[in-house]
């Protein structure tokens, strides 16, 4: 059952690195954003600290976003999904795969990344640890999530919108606990009820998302 | 009697609100080569999809040694090869890359015999050419290769399912593949396929044309 994990893992992550671009893209998007946050709205430092755990969690979640129309698109276009359908291996173990892989090339490289754009907002060094806690932990759930969009709107031309309308309903709790922790870290509150909540949340999404995922794409391919 | 490989028993399939096939029934033995006819539209790649699993909108049952598809579809599958109309091979791997990931993902399948499938589709000089490099004609071998990897003990109760097999392969490589072919079958194996071309082999050969 772990061959088909690793040879999907395996072979999404060296089709990542071959195509380096399309991984600095959600990074590109992210940096952005943050960079250009203070210009429009006000560089002063208390606002931003006061702001910044809602815009990095309000950015990593849009970035990991962009990159979900792609999670399953080639597969399906080249054929390859169906083959992995026709798989005696468990397409549980696939859909764990694909997830992990889209975390790591997007919502890991986030998270390793956001105590410097934190910085920038203004963030108080003690609250940095708790953002990339609730990153790590936030992540692979909004990974797991997005997947069942993506897996559902695989077959269908412009699944890109129909993606972000299926998915923010179902991010929004894990932005609120995620952002909350970052500003209870702030304001100098405990923090270990909302990092319970959003490792629930992960747990969850890995038992459950994958059966969905699954579900998803036999549908996309049968249609 | 013998319980056949596959039963497919009233098959009716609709798409695009045309019927393709109403009441649609037949039975394929083990060692047997089923060359499904018929004109473009017709339903033969639906039925292919249909036989292997992939395609849900239909009714009627499709049996594999007398137990419903869906039923022991683990087993069926580790039996099944299926070469769609797509290449099925990934743009930014290796011609060899491409290969070992079918190999893990299909147990059916023997890494070993890598080198030696990539060979017998003419493609030996190509093994560590990315596949976005190759031809059309080169991609679709690529996706014949996983045939030559088949582990030969397990070629008894293994089905192939072939849509248009020979597209775009040049005359020696039909040839080849239709030797293979029917090294399959003699092994042991069946074979359901789709072709306008004319096959060479005949025997063992039973056609169902989807137009009657």
């Amino acid at each position: 059952m772990l061959r088909i994990f690793w040879a999907e893992l395996a072979k999404d992550l060296l089709l990542a690195f071959r195509r380096r671009g399309d991984l600095l893209n959600p990074l590109l998007f992210f940096a952005m954003v943050i960079a250009l946050f203070p210009l429009g709205v006000s560089p002063a430092a208390d606002f931003l600290t006061q702001l910044a755990p809602g815009v990095l969690w309000v950015c990593a979640l849009l970035a990991a976003l962009l990159s979900l129309d792609n999670l399953f698109k080639s597969d399906y276009e080249d054929g390859t999904l169906e083959q992995l359908l026709l798989s005696s291996e468990s397409t549980y173990m696939v859909a764990i795969a694909k997830s992990l892989a889209h975390w790591l090339t997007t919502g890991l490289p986030l998270t390793l990344l956001a105590p410097l754009f934190a910085m920038m907002l203004f963030l108080p060094t003690d609250a940095i640890p708790v953002l990339v806690i609730s990153l790590l932990l936030g992540t692979p759930t909004l990974s797991m999530i997005g997947a069942i969009a993506a897996a559902l709107t695989v077959g269908l031309k412009k699944g890109g919108m129909l993606i972000s309308l299926l998915v923010l309903p179902l991010y929004i709790p894990v932005l609120i606990f995620g952002a909350s922790a970052v500003q209870a870290s702030v304001q100098q509150l405990p923090v270990n009820a909302y990092f319970a909540i959003l490792g629930a949340m992960l747990a969850l999404s890995i038992v459950l998302a994958p059966f969905a995922i699954s579900a998803s794409l036999r549908i996309s391919v049968s249609n | 009697m013998l319980t056949p490989l596959l039963e497919i028993s009233e098959l009716y399939c609709e798409r695009d609100e045309r019927v393709l096939f109403d009441n649609l029934s037949f039975k394929v033995q083990q060692g047997e080569i089923i060359h499904l006819k018929g004109c473009n539209g017709s339903g033969k790649t639906s039925l292919l999809r249909i036989v292997c699993g992939l395609y849900q909108g239909y009714e009627g049952d499709v049996l594999y040694k007398g137990q419903p598809l869906a039923s022991v579809r683990e087993q069926f599958n580790g039996s099944l090869l299926y070469l769609g109309h797509n290449v099925s091979v990934k743009q930014g791997l290796t011609l060899t890359e491409n290969l070992r990931w079918y190999a893990k993902i299909q147990p059916q399948l023997d890494e070993a015999l890598i080198d030696f499938a990539i060979e017998q589709v003419g493609l030996k000089n190509y093994a560590d050419v990315y596949c976005q490099n190759l031809s059309a004609g080169q991609k679709r071998r690529v996706n014949l290769a996983r045939l030559y990897m088949h582990k030969n003990q397990q070629y008894q109760h293994s089905i192939w399912i072939l849509d248009e097999p020979f597209t775009a392969i040049d005359v020696d490589g039909v040839a080849s593949l239709e030797s293979k072919i029917l090294e399959y079958v003699k092994g042991g194996g069946t074979v359901i396929l789709t072709t306008h071309q004319l096959l060479e082999i005949k025997e063992g050969v039973r056609c169902i044309n989807l137009d009657d």
